[in-house]
C-alpha cells in the first residue's frame, strides 16, 4: 500500500436532485487508498445514490468528483477506463444472464481491457477460487442462488483490477443464510487492503471490518468516524437515533 | 378427376412450381434476415442515451424521428402497394429503366419487415432489466459494447418468436410481389393456371406448399427456441459440505 496522502476518490460538494427531490444535498468525502469506508443510514438517506454517482450511474446535478486528482465528469479521463478501475457490485447482482459464471468474469476483461481469452480466463479462473465458486463455472445465473451470483459478482469486479470496489447493499437481496458468505468473501478483500466503499445495513460488518463509518441522512454526511466513536460514542442526535432503531 | 389433374400438373409443371417456391424462400428468408438487421440497428441508436453536447443531441433526435417516420410510414401502408410506388418510382426518376426484379422484392420486403422489426427490437430491449445495462456500463462498456455482448443476445431470444411470425408472414406475403411481376410461387401458379386452366386445382397445390413452408420454418424456429432456452437447473452430484465427495458438473445444454 503506497501512503501518500492523495485521496483516490474526493467528492466535494456533491449534489443530485431527480425532480424536485434533493436526494443529496452537499456531500463532501475523500477515500484514501486500502480504506474500507461503510457508508450506513436509512432509506432514502442517499446512500445509494452517493455510490451511483462515483459510479456515474447518475449523472450528479451539482459539485465534483476527482479520481486521483482528476475531474471525472472533465474531459481528461476517459468515463470507460474510469469505470473499470471504480468496479460496482449491486445488490441485485447483475450478473450478465446471457453468460456463464466464468464469461462473466472473462468477457468483460476481453471487451474493455483488451485481454485476450487465456490471460482472462486465467485471471478469473483465480479470483472464482477466492470467492469459493469454482465448481460452477459454467452455470448460467439463473442456475445460481442469490448469495453464489454475488459471489461471482465480486469475482467479475476483481478479475477487472479494479483500485477500488463500490458495495451497493451487497447482502440486502440476500436469505439470512446466504448473507454470512459474501460477508466472509468481502472480509477477506478488506484484509487483503483493497479499497473498498460499501453501503450496508450489516452493522455487524460496518463496526468490525471498515476503517471509517459514515452516517447518512436526508443527503447530508451527518458524521463520520472510526467504528469505535460512531458506534461506540455517536456525537449526532441522529445518529444515536438510527442506531438505537438498527442495534 | 380431380386426383389426374393434380398428379398431372404437379408431373408437368414442376419445375414452375418448384422455381416460384424457391424464390419465394429467398425474398423471405433474406428479407427477414435484412429486416432483423434494420430492426436492431434502429433498436441500438434508439437506446443510446441522449447526449449532453447539444450538437450531437440534436443530431440524436432528428435521427430518432426519422426512424419513427420510417416505422410509421411502412408500418401503415400495404407492401403491395409500397412494392408498386418503389417498382414504378425508381423507373420513373430513371427514365423507365426498371429495377431487377429479385433484388427489389428482397429490397421490399426487407424495409417493410425492417418497419416491423423496430418495435419488435425496441419492446424486446425495453424488457430486459435495466440492472443489465447497469452491470455492463459498471464494468467499463460503452453503449455499443454492452448492446453487443450483452443486451442484444437476451433480446434475440425473448423475441425468436416474434421473428418466426416474422418469418411466416413474409412467407405468405411474398405473394404480394406478384403485382411487379416478381416470379414468386403466387405468380408461378398463375402461369400453370393460364396453361392448364385448372385454377381450383393449381392454387390448391400451392396452398399446401405454403403451409408445408410456414409449418417446416415454424418448427424449425420452435428447436432454436429450446436450444436457447437452455436448463433451469445446475446439477452437482456429490456434496458441497464434503470436498472428498466428487463432483461431476453437468453443462447446461
Amino acid at each position: 500500500m503506497n501512503e501518500n496522502n492523495k485521496p483516490i476518490i474526493e467528492l466535494s460538494h456533491l449534489k443530485k436532485s431527480f425532480g424536485d427531490h434533493d436526494v443529496l444535498r452537499d456531500i463532501n468525502l475523500s477515500v484514501h487508498r486500502g480504506e474500507v469506508i461503510s457508508v450506513i443510514g436509512s432509506s432514502g438517506s442517499g446512500k445509494s445514490t452517493m455510490l451511483r454517482c462515483i459510479n456515474l450511474l447518475e449523472t450528479p446535478t451539482g459539485g465534483s468528483i476527482f479520481y486521483e486528482g482528476q475531474d471525472i465528469q472533465g474531459k481528461d479521463i476517459k468515463l470507460t477506463s474510469y469505470r473499470s478501475k471504480v468496479e460496482m457490485v449491486f445488490q441485485q447482482f447483475n450478473l450478465f444472464n446471457n453468460m456463464t459464471a466464468l464469461d462473466n468474469c472473462v468477457k468483460p476483461q476481453m471487451i474493455v481491457l483488451k485481454r485476450t481469452r487465456d490471460e482472462a480466463e486465467k485471471i478469473a479462473r483465480e479470483y472464482i477460487e477466492k470467492v469459493g465458486m469454482s465448481a460452477y463455472v459454467n452455470a448460467k445465473p439463473a442456475q445460481l442462488s442469490g448469495g453464489q451470483k454475488q459471489r461471482i459478482a465480486i469475482a467479475r469486479a476483481l478479475s477487472m483490477n479494479p483500485d477500488v470496489i463500490l458495495f451497493d447493499e451487497p447482502t440486502s437481496a440476500l436469505d439470512p443464510e446466504m448473507v454470512g458468505e459474501v460477508l466472509e468473501v468481502m472480509q477477506g478483500l478488506a484484509k487483503a487492503g483493497y479499497t473498498m466503499i460499501v453501503v450496508t445495513h450489516e452493522m455487524g460488518f460496518a463496526r468490525e471490518v471498515s476503517d471509517r463509518v459514515i452516517f447518512m441522512d436526508g443527503g447530508y454526511i451527518v458524521e463520520e468516524g472510526t467504528p469505535e466513536e460512531i458506534f461506540g460514542n455517536p456525537k449526532q442526535e441522529r445518529t444515536r437515533a438510527f442506531l438505537s432503531k438498527v442495534l | 378427376m380431380f386426383f389426374e389433374t393434380v398428379g398431372n400438373i404437379i408431373s408437368k409443371y414442376w419445375s414452375y412450381l418448384l422455381s416460384g417456391l424457391g424464390y419465394t424462400m429467398l425474398i423471405a428468408l433474406t428479407g427477414t434476415v435484412i429486416g432483423l438487421l434494420i430492426g436492431l440497428l434502429t433498436g441500438i441508436v434508439r437506446t443510446i442515451p441522449l447526449s449532453k453536447n447539444k450538437v450531437i443531441y440534436y443530431i440524436q433526435k432528428t435521427v430518432n424521428v426519422i426512424i419513427a417516420i420510417y416505422v410509421e410510414v411502412f408500418r401503415g401502408t400495404p407492401m403491395m402497394v409500397q412494392a408498386m410506388v418503389i417498382y414504378w418510382g425508381y423507373a420513373f426518376m430513371n427514365n423507365g429503366t426498371t429495377l431487377p426484379l429479385i433484388p427489389a422484392g428482397i429490397f421490399i420486403v426487407s424495409i417493410n419487415t425492417g418497419a416491423y422489426m423496430a418495435e419488435i427490437v425496441r419492446g424486446g430491449i425495453i424488457s430486459i432489466d435495466k440492472g443489465q445495462f447497469e452491470g455492463a456500463y459498471s464494468v467499463g462498456m460503452t453503449h455499443w459494447q454492452a448492446m453487443i455482448h450483452v443486451i442484444i443476445p437476451q433480446v434475440l431470444r425473448n423475441i425468436l418468436p416474434s421473428i418466426s411470425n416474422e418469418f411466416v408472414i413474409n412467407i405468405k406475403d411474398t405473394s404480394v410481389l406478384n403485382v411487379i411481376g416478381v416470379m414468386e410461387l403466387y405468380y408461378m401458379a398463375g402461369k400453370v393456371q393460364s396453361m392448364t386452366w385448372a385454377i381450383f386445382e393449381t392454387y390448391l397445390i400451392i396452398c399446401v406448399m405454403y403451409f408445408v413452408m410456414t409449418y417446416t420454418v415454424t418448427r424449425l424456429l420452435r428447436l432454436c427456441e429450446k436450444k436457447l432456452a437452455g436448463k433451469d437447473s445446475y446439477t452437482i452430484c456429490g456434496s458441497q459440505s464434503d470436498p472428498a465427495a466428487e463432483i461431476h458438473i453437468k453443462e447446461g445444454e
